[in-house]
């Protein structure tokens, strides 16, 4: 499993391995939200939160595709689906390394696209804190996408279109502490809820995306 | 006994196309299968290593003990040699990579990114794989494309230290790697259309 994890890691590190490719994206995004609305600050605070949970969520579909098409193509899942590995513990760490590599980067960055976007400083800890415990979520989806659209041709477009519907509770709470925070408002029930959320998918995701892995395979 | 394959029926994309296959391996055996292309040997390797449920028919061997060889060999072009082999090995709880490196002659590329070998020292490299798994039975599919004859005559020497340790072999190969093993030709077992089934009866696999 740690050898599976830090193989992915380092893969995600070498040319053409895509680490980093989200937070660019993410980069840009916020760089050309004030471009389309307008410098106005009022108007960049207000919807800073939004825009930054939308940023977020967009990075982290970027990459879903190759969580598992890339070991597909070579035939390593077929034979990681014959090595000891259990699958539920394959996908687990699949999705802990799309993570590393794309949800905790935009975590650690937020704060400077929040600067960009003119969000109240006093946000900048409950950005962080929802992305922190928003963007698992999104990993562990997304990988449940990423397992049943494997083997499909040019399935990305399909991913998008099954798994941004699924990340609309995470954005909604998600968006929704960083709103309160940034307003000084109380935040606990919408965190509580994204908590919720992550954990819901965590605990029991991976055991839908062994299963689906495991016909698609077939 | 390390495989048995009772009366097993396989099908692929839902069509039946081998049926009533038995056949058993014993340690330190070898079994060839053999068969025109499209017959389902691939597909009968893949069911016996647990990718897919057989139709009917039962499969009967140890957990855990296949090591199973594709045609693509699951080699990452951005890690090196050892790299790949260091991952496999553990995955599959085995330590050291020195042997696997020698039976197939790998030294001197150990270093080199595997996006960066010929398709032959790529082939290789993914035979080699095998070695580091510690499984006693493998199932390889067409292991010697791509191979030249001094890497065939490596990999057949890896086959005979393999059986010789008393492990088991199920390949499926169309040429003459002057093993001592048993072969199975696959041809007098494929499927018969089910009647009934009306126009689909006539109807070639590769058309449908």
């Amino acid at each position: 499993m740690i050898s599976l994890l830090l193989r992915d890691l380092r893969l995600a590190m070498r040319a053409g391995g895509g680490f980093g490719l989200g937070l660019s994206f993410f980069l840009i995004v916020t760089v050309l939200v004030p471009f389309g609305v307008g410098p106005g600050s009022a108007l960049l605070a207000k919807i800073a939160p939004g825009i930054l949970w939308l940023g977020a969520l967009l990075a982290c579909l970027l990459s879903l595709d190759r969580i598992f098409a890339l070991d597909w193509e070579d035939g390593s899942l077929d034979l990681l689906a014959t090595s000891p590995l259990p699958m539920e513990g394959v996908v687990t760490v699949k999705a802990l390394a799309h993570w590393l590599t794309t949800g905790l980067p935009l975590c650690i960055a937020s704060p400077v696209f929040a600067l960009l976007l003119s969000l109240p400083p006093e946000g900048y800890q409950w950005l962080i804190l929802s992305l922190v415990l928003g963007t698992p979520a999104l990993s562990v989806i997304g990988t449940f996408g990423a397992a049943l659209t494997v083997g499909l041709k040019r399935g990305g477009l399909l991913l998008s279109l099954l798994v941004l519907p699924l990340y609309v509770p995470t954005l909604i709470f998600g968006a929704e502490v960083a709103r309160r925070g940034a307003e000084g408002l109380a935040t606990t029930t919408p965190i509580l809820m994204l908590a919720g959320i992550s954990a819901g998918t965590i605990a029991l995701l991976p055991f839908a995306s062994a299963l689906v892995l495991r016909v698609n395979l077939r | 006994m390390t495989l048995t394959v009772k009366d097993l029926t396989i099908s692929r994309g839902g069509i039946p196309v081998l049926e009533g296959l038995n056949f058993s391996l014993e340690p330190g055996h070898a079994l060839i299968l053999r068969g025109p292309n499209g017959v389902g040997k691939t597909t009968l390797l893949r069911t016996v290593a647990g990718l897919q449920p057989p139709v009917m028919g039962e499969v009967h061997a140890a957990p855990e003990s296949f090591a199973y060889a594709a045609h693509s060999d699951g080699l990452k072009a951005t890690l090196s040699v050892s790299e790949n082999l260091h991952f496999w090995a553990d995955v599959f709880g085995t330590k050291g990579i020195q042997h696997a490196l020698d039976g197939f002659d790998l030294n001197a590329l150990a270093d080199r990114p595997a996006g960066a070998l010929s398709a032959g020292q790529k082939r290789r490299l993914g035979l080699a794989r095998l070695l580091v798994t510690g499984r006693p039975v493998w199932i390889l599919d067409e292991p010697t494309v791509s191979l030249d004859v001094a890497s065939v005559e490596l990999f057949a020497n890896a086959v005979r230290a393999h059986l010789a340790e008393g492990g088991a072999a199920l390949i499926a190969t169309h040429i003459d790697l002057g093993l001592d093993a048993e072969v199975l030709d696959v041809g007098p077992f494929r499927a018969k259309p089910k009647s009934g089934t009306g126009g689909f009866d006539g109807l070639d696999e590769s058309f449908l």
